[in-house]
């Protein structure tokens, strides 16, 4: 994989002396997905912002397609498709029009038909000739990708894309973002949501008070970050955990017929060959046992609270 | 060069003109009708000939420059202070377009509808009084002039302003009084001498007196000043612009 995108020591000062960005440095990969998680205020709209124009960076901090950003402005932002957080299209305006004019604004001649085929595709075809105050929030936000893709960029950033919008729309985002991917785009979206980011996502950056601190493929993250859980069903009640038992940090159900146990992936002992030997000793008897994966949030909060 | 984002700012611009057609063409144009009925009938019958020049006819010049000026410097802040306001300016900060191409976009889709209601109040003024135009080339091009200048100045404030109130602030508080004391309606010739003295201060004296000279081939001041105030006065609006891009003040920051 060749990066599209390269980022190197990027800070970002506003003018209250609030640092958004810390030396941040990221290669996103040509045709991925990432997602960048952070909680508010964490820098990833200001990265995001910085990437594609709406914010001054210095020279050499960013390419996009080996195009400095500061320098070949022209032929980096018209490699990019932009969705930003908040809700913001033209309310006089007919969806047909609003799109046709984002596809002119980057340079693009008109093409009727691969705008109707993008409406099409979003399921705004029906509501083209609608202003777009009449739209509802999910449709008004899907004229705004439909405006993001307008010029047929390589590169689509998404941020906060399903912010506010109900269970249905937001799996019907993930799908159109599915066949953007299919098609070639490199996707990068910024989300609150941690389902979203492990639905979805290629890879995840977890970003906090301007600082990255990790960028990894989703599945690899989970593995080495995630803790797995023991659960370990037994035959009859247990009224309490034997002190023998304690180094475990076991913990029983309030019915007493199931015992958990945390354990890291990553130890070279994870501890299960020795605790079953000691419930054996204990004269437990076992129904069945059970091992779960830890969740993508519960990663991301250990990482932010660190 | 962008052409294609020219073309589609300029058209956005305009189709927004014809959408509001009413507030922007229709209503310039009834308040100037009204400024004939008051100063050009019901005074002017009442004043005498200033240079040879019947009141109302006199006035028309100045009733021009007058709408063109607040239209000019009213739509070119209002097209880029409303994007700014919706938060839809993302899109073109976002895209592969110079700063003189936006310009372009903005500014001249601003001086084209100033330039239409120009027109359009000269016609309305034929309605009401006799017109003769001595030169009309030059008028043409002051006009064209004034809205390019006046549309790069509203440019400016649009993108200035913070809020409603900052972008109203400078049409009502210094140009409108700058119009009415810059001889729209009469001649400085008129004013004591020490007021002659201080109104040449005013640079819309200039753009008013050099309209009435492509009227009426008289004006307070030579159309060579006049020509070279509205030169200077772009060299400074586009020096303006070109900080504000080239900073990204209250647009990149």
């Amino acid at each position: 994989m060749t990066s599209i995108i390269s980022i190197k020591n990027l800070t970002k000062t506003y003018s209250n002396g609030f640092h958004a960005l810390l030396k941040l440095s990221l290669e996103i990969e040509e045709g991925e997905i990432l997602a960048l998680l952070g909680p508010n205020g964490a820098g990833k709209t200001t990265l995001i912002s910085s990437v594609c124009g709406l914010l001054s960076v210095p020279k050499n901090t960013i390419t996009i397609a080996g195009f400095d950003v500061s320098v070949d402005y022209r032929k980096s932002r018209s490699l990019i498709g932009l969705v930003p957080q908040e809700i913001t299209i033209e309310p006089f305006e007919t969806v047909m029009n609003a799109v046709s004019f984002s596809r002119g604004l980057f340079g693009k001649p008109k093409n009727s038909a691969y705008i109707e085929q993008l409406l099409t595709d979003l399921s705004l075809y029906d509501k083209r000739n609608q202003k777009n105050m009449t739209l509802s929030g999910g449709m008004k936000r899907r004229v705004m990708i439909a405006k993001a893709l307008s010029h047929e960029p390589k590169i689509l950033f998404l941020d906060e894309p399903t912010a506010g919008v109900d269970v249905e729309l937001r799996k019907d985002m993930w799908d159109v973002i599915a066949r953007l991917r299919e098609s070639g785009v490199t996707v990068i979206l910024t989300t609150h949501y941690i389902e979203e980011a492990e639905e979805i996502a290629d890879r995840i950056g977890v970003i906090n008070k301007g600082e990255l601190l990790l960028v990894e493929g989703k599945n690899e993250l989970i593995q080495r970050m995630g803790s797995k859980n023991l659960s370990i069903e037994l035959q009859e009640p247990a009224k309490k955990i034997p002190t023998s038992l304690s180094r475990f940090n076991l913990t029983l159900s309030n019915d007493g017929m199931q015992l958990n146990y945390i354990y890291d992936v990553r130890a070279q002992k994870t501890g299960i060959v020795d605790l079953l030997s000691e419930l054996k000793k204990a004269s437990f008897k076992l129904r069945d046992l059970q091992t779960s994966q830890s969740s993508l949030e519960e990663i991301f909060v250990n990482l932010v609270k660190e | 060069m962008n052409f294609f984002a020219i073309i589609a700012i300029y058209k956005f611009e305009m189709a927004r003109t014809f959408r509001t057609l009413l507030q922007s063409i229709i209503s310039p144009v009834i308040s100037t009708a009204l400024y004939f009925v008051v100063f050009g009938s019901a005074i002017g019958s009442r004043m005498e000939q200033i240079e040879n020049i019947e009141y109302g006819s006199f006035i028309v010049p100045g009733l021009i420059m007058l709408t063109v000026l607040m239209q000019s410097v009213s739509n070119a802040s209002f097209a880029i202070y409303f994007p700014k306001f919706l938060g839809t300016i993302y899109e073109v900060l976002s895209a592969p377009i110079s700063y003189v191409e936006i310009i372009v976009g903005y500014v001249g889709a601003a001086a084209t509808k100033s330039f239409i209601i120009g027109i359009i109040i000269l016609m309305t003024a034929t309605l009401f009084v006799d017109v003769q135009i001595k030169h009309p080339t030059m008028m043409l091009l002051l006009l064209a002039l004034t809205c390019v200048s006046f549309s790069l100045f509203g440019f400016i404030l649009g993108i200035w302003a913070k809020n409603f109130e900052q972008l109203n602030l400078v049409p009502m508080l210094i140009l409108t009084p700058l119009v009415f004391l810059g001889g729209s309606f009469y001649s400085i010739n008129m004013l004591p001498p020490f007021w002659q003295q201080i109104t040449l201060f005013n640079p819309v004296v200039y753009l008013i007196s050099g309209l009435r000279w492509s009227f009426f081939g008289t004006a307070d001041v030579s159309i060579h000043y006049s020509l070279f105030a509205i030169g200077i006065f772009t060299l400074i609006c586009i020096a303006i612009i070109g900080w504000i891009f080239k900073t990204g003040y209250r647009l990149r920051n």
